[in-house]
């Protein structure tokens, strides 16, 4: 076994553009130390935060063909196992995350289970529906903050490593995303991810071959589930805040858009999807406070023109 | 038993459910015929109930009101259509979600702009203000317009679904567009009709739902996804479907939210029951969908193919 899944010939651009992207990451937080601008890690920290999330997405919608649009339920779960946990006293980061894995597992095998029933357009709505099924939930729970959330007093507590410091956080989140990324490319050219692709492109050949389809994407949901609500354990360490917001449906619709930017079906995709979305709505809002004015329009020609997305782009 | 409450919240159910059925027709027949997924409609909802307040505001008459709302809906809708949407309906589903969620966030914004970000708040037209005596139980007589309208405009869709050419054109294309359209059909400019009758239906039930609710930015939203959730039970692309699964959710959705915490505050102690009592019922419908799904997945009255 090799390291790499796939042959990769070290003078394509791509290769470059990924080195490039992990140096520049790896050593941002000593760049903005220098030059005394710590705003900017909590910007690439909720860049990295978002590429996760979008990361596991793109399991589902990219290699499965499943266009979830309720994924941000998972973000909003890993968001509230900590609010919830801290709330009642439990610090420890390693039961949070023990915990955040088990609940957005459970959920969404059951949840899975069911959308999967469906397929195409009720597929949609259903995850959508679920989605905001949990919204609601977290706003009726008004005795932890309902509509207006929960604030968190302290980061969990991931002894020995530290994550109170924003650079702890980010070196943290920076791990995570790298190994998922990486353990997200050797599983898409894996026997599972080769079901998995089978499955999008034609379902109905791969069950005449004899493959159990429904296993292979109610395993893949599961996963894309953790990897998101992993995601929203990592943002409500960032903010010290959890609220409904963070699953509200176009939150949903925000990873879309990182995901189909970026470049769909490709494993670095949607880091580079995360990281224009996120600066562009920055940039957007320092501008004008109106400035979902602009980025509207901007969506509507991302779907239009961005068939194979920015990374997408790279790899013709 | 309180049967005047009973009463008044059966009313309530199916007010709500012919509410969602208005914007239900319209987005039903769009997914089903042209298998497009428009999120937008929740924006031309929205558009609807604000082109309605601001006109009633501005005259003082519903009917004006009306006409601003169903109007300037179908025109803005057309315009959508003809300008953005068009170039999705070739594409696959998930390009036409983004992009109509795009919209949304556009259409969003821009009410934002011009009418601020307060609600606007729009009175109940004259004579409807009062209430009518129902078996005894006093009922707003404004949400009785509303039951009316509805059943109208269900009457009207199934006359001419069932009864006139442009319907039997429309169930034509809902089973085969293709072959309509080599039979000589302008299966486009009926596409463009059927999106403008959608948007014109969505206006009304803007207007009708304005003064029971306050007009305001992403109101469509959370109303959207009830309308998906009548849709995905009554059975994709079905005007019946939708009408059946949109009265099942208003009722269910009225009876969970009112029934509900006081049956699990006889069952359950009361702290228990007044947490658990609202978060249970804001997810009633999605966990009524969800059963409906694990035992019909195509839905409780689906389209004949």
């Amino acid at each position: 076994m090799t390291f790499f899944p796939e042959p990769l010939s070290w003078r394509s651009p791509r290769v470059a553009v990924v080195a490039a992207l992990i140096a520049v990451l790896a050593l941002l937080p000593a760049v903005t130390a220098a030059i005394s601008e710590p705003f900017y890690v909590t910007l690439v920290a909720r860049i990295l935060i978002f590429a996760l999330a979008a990361c596991g997405l793109n399991l589902v919608l990219g290699y499965g063909g499943l266009v979830s649009f309720g994924h941000a339920l998972y973000v909003g779960l890993g968001a509230y196992v900590v609010g919830l946990l801290s709330f009642h006293g439990v610090t420890s980061g390693w039961v949070h995350l023990a915990v955040t894995l088990a609940a957005s597992a459970l959920v969404a095998w059951v949840t899975g289970l069911i959308c999967l029933r469906t397929s195409g357009l009720a597929f949609i709505m259903i995850t959508l529906a679920f989605g905001q099924m949990f919204y609601f939930l977290g706003v009726s729970l008004k005795q932890y903050g309902g509509d207006d959330g929960l604030q968190i007093a302290a980061r969990s507590d991931f002894a020995p490593l530290s994550i109170q410091s924003n650079t702890g956080l980010y070196y943290v989140s920076l791990a995570l995303l790298l190994a998922t990324l990486y353990l997200s490319w050797r599983l898409v050219h894996a026997r599972f991810g080769r079901v998995l692709r089978g499955a999008k492109s034609n379902a109905r050949r791969m069950r005449v071959l004899g493959f159990p389809l429904l296993r292979y994407q109610v395993t893949a949901y599961v996963i894309s589930g953790c990897i998101c609500a992993v995601a929203g354990l990592l943002l409500a360490n960032l903010t010290k805040f959890t609220s409904p917001a963070y699953m509200f449906w176009t939150v949903s619709g925000d990873l879309i858009v990182m995901v189909l930017l970026g470049g769909i079906a490709t494993v670095i995709g949607p880091l580079v999807g995360a990281a224009v979305y996120v600066i562009m709505e920055t940039v957007l809002a320092g501008y004008t406070q109106h400035w979902m004015l602009i980025l509207g329009p901007i969506i509507v020609l991302i779907a239009r023109f961005a068939r194979r997305g920015l990374y997408g782009f790279l790899l013709r | 038993v309180n049967w005047e409450l009973l009463l008044v919240q059966t009313l309530n159910g199916v007010q709500y459910g012919l509410l969602l059925f208005l914007l239900a027709a319209g987005l039903t027949l769009v997914l089903g015929i042209m298998n497009f997924v428009n999120l937008a409609h929740a924006s031309l909802y929205m558009l609807g109930a604000y082109l309605g307040a601001a006109a009633f505001a501005a005259s003082g008459s519903f009917l004006l009101a009306g006409a601003a709302a169903v109007l300037g809906t179908l025109l803005i809708g057309l315009i959508v259509e003809r300008t953005t949407l068009l170039a999705f309906y070739a594409r696959d589903h998930l390009d036409q979600v983004l992009a109509t969620f795009g919209l949304i966030l556009f259409f969003n914004e821009l009410v934002r702009v011009i009418w601020g970000p307060q609600p606007v708040y729009m009175r109940a037209p004259d004579g409807f203000t009062g209430a009518v005596s129902v078996f005894g139980a006093l009922y707003p007589s404004y949400r009785f317009l509303v039951i009316i309208a509805g059943l109208v405009v269900a009457a009207a869709l199934y006359f001419i679904i069932h009864h006139t050419r442009i319907g039997m054109l429309i169930r034509a294309g809902a089973s085969n567009a293709r072959m309509v359209s080599v039979l000589g059909v302008n299966i486009r400019l009926l596409n463009t009709l059927l999106f403008g009758l959608g948007a014109a239906l969505a206006g009304l039930s803007g207007l009708m739902a304005a003064p029971i609710l306050a007009v305001q930015p992403g109101m469509g939203d959370n109303v959207l996804i009830v309308v998906l959730v009548a849709i995905v039970i009554g059975g994709i692309g079905s005007v019946r479907g939708a009408f059946f699964g949109a009265l099942i959710v208003g009722v269910v959705d009225t009876f969970g939210r009112t029934m509900l915490p006081l049956l699990l505050r006889q069952m359950a102690e009361r702290s228990v029951a007044d947490a658990a009592g609202p978060a249970l019922a804001s997810m009633l419908i999605f966990l009524f969908m969800a059963v409906v799904l694990a035992f019909r997945p195509q839905g409780l009255f689906p389209a004949r193919k």
